[in-house]
C-alpha cells in the first residue's frame, strides 16, 4: 500500500518524526484497535487514535447517546442524544478520517463474544465502566494475548497500565477479584471532572500507538495514577504476581467469567 | 514507626499491614496492598509484619471509563 498526495499532507507531521517516518505510518494505517466503550476514555481513544489514521477501528458499546454525557463524551454531539453511541463515533470519526475504517458492534462484550472479537484485533483498549467488564476483557486479552490498555477514571482521578501478556503484570496480578457490588462508586454516583477522561483517554492512545509502532517503553508494570486536583502523576511499581490466577504459574482460569452485572454507570 | 504511604511519610503505631488499614478506616476488600514493590494477598494481610522505612502501596479500585 502506499499512500497518496493527500494523506502524506495529512500525515506529514507523524512521518517527520524519525521513530515513526513513512513506514511507521503505515504499520498505523495497516492496524486495528479494538475500543471497548464509546463513552468517556473511548471517544479520546477513538478520536486521536482516527486521526493518527489506525487503519481498523473496532467500537463496541450497546448504549445510546445521553445529554449528561456531553461534559466529556467528545465524539457525541447535542443532535446525537438518544443515537446510537456506537453510530454517533463512527460517523465523528470518519468525517475527521475517511481513511478509517469504523467496526461497529452495538452489543455488550460478554464471555460469549469477547474471544473472537478480541481476536481480530493487534491491541485493545479498555473504556468501560464497570468492574465484571474490567475483568472480562483483562482475560479476554490474556487468553488471546492480545496487548491491553487498561484505564480508569474517577472524579478527580484516573489510572493507565498497559498489559503485554506473558510479559507484564496483569490486572489481576493487583486486583484478584471485582469488589463486591455496589461498593465502590460509579462515575454515575460520585462523577467525574470531563478532562479527566481526555488525559487519561489520550494516554492510552499514545500507549496504542507506540505497541503499534514499537517504540520507546511501554507502561508496562507500572500503574500510572494522575490526580488532576493537584496536577500530579504517581507511578506505582508492580509486577507480576506469582499467586495470579490468570497468569501465574499456578493459573486455574482458563476461560472466561460473566459476573453477576451491577448497574453499569449510565454514563 | 515510620512508613512510606503512597509516597507519603508517615509515622504509625502498627505492625502488620492489616493494622495500617484499620488505622486508616480501610476496608481490606477495597484495596490491593503492594510492599515494597510485593503484592500482599488479601489473607495475609493481618500476617505481614512491617518494619521502618517500609513502602506501602494502596491501591484502590477505579472503574469508571464511561
Amino acid at each position: 500500500m502506499s499512500f497518496t498526495e493527500d494523506q502524506i499532507t495529512r500525515y506529514s507531521r507523524h512521518i517527520l518524526l524519525p521513530e515513526v517516518g513513512g513506514k511507521g505510518q503505515k504499520k498505523l494505517s495497516q492496524a486495528k484497535v479494538f475500543v471497548v466503550g464509546a463513552g468517556g476514555l473511548g471517544c479520546p481513544v477513538a478520536y486521536y487514535l482516527g486521526a493518527a489514521g489506525i487503519g481498523t477501528i473496532g467500537l463496541i458499546d450497546s448504549d445510546v447517546v445521553d445529554l449528561s454525557n456531553l461534559q466529556r463524551q467528545v465524539l457525541h454531539h447535542t443532535p446525537d442524544v438518544g443515537r446510537s453511541k456506537t453510530q454517533s463515533a463512527k460517523e465523528k470519526i470518519q468525517a475527521l478520517n475517511p481513511d478509517v475504517q469504523v467496526n461497529t458492534y452495538e452489543e455488550r462484550l460478554t464471555a460469549h463474544n469477547a474471544r473472537e472479537i478480541i481476536r481480530q484485533y493487534d491491541v485493545v483498549i479498555d473504556g468501560v465502566d464497570n468492574f465484571p467488564a474490567k475483568f472480562l476483557i483483562n482475560d479476554a486479552c490474556y487468553l488471546e494475548n492480545t496487548p491491553l490498555v487498561h484505564g480508569g477514571i474517577l472524579r478527580f482521578e484516573g489510572r493507565v497500565m498497559t498489559i503485554v501478556p506473558n510479559e507484564s503484570a496483569c490486572y489481576r496480578c493487583i486486583f484478584k477479584n471485582p469488589p463486591p457490588t455496589g461498593v465502590v462508586p460509579t462515575c454515575q454516583e460520585a462523577g467525574i471532572i470531563g478532562v479527566v477522561a481526555g488525559i487519561i483517554g489520550t494516554i492510552q492512545a499514545t500507549e496504542a500507538i507506540k505497541l503499534i509502532l514499537k517504540i520507546g517503553q511501554p507502561l508496562t508494570n507500572r500503574l500510572l495514577d494522575f490526580d488532576a486536583r493537584t496536577t500530579t502523576f504517581r507511578e506505582i511499581r508492580v509486577k507480576r504476581n506469582p499467586s495470579c490466577a490468570l497468569c501465574g504459574p499456578n493459573a486455574s482460569l482458563t476461560e472466561l467469567i460473566d459476573y453477576d452485572e451491577p448497574e453499569a454507570c449510565a454514563i | 514507626m515510620q512508613l512510606t504511604i503512597n509516597g507519603k511519610v508517615e509515622s504509625l503505631d502498627v505492625s502488620t499491614v492489616l493494622d495500617v488499614l484499620k488505622a486508616k478506616d480501610i476496608d481490606p476488600q477495597l484495596v490491593a496492598v503492594e510492599v515494597n514493590t510485593q503484592m500482599i494477598d488479601q489473607e495475609n494481610l493481618g500476617t505481614t509484619s512491617l518494619k521502618e522505612n517500609d513502602k506501602l502501596e494502596f491501591l484502590f479500585f477505579m472503574g469508571g471509563g464511561a
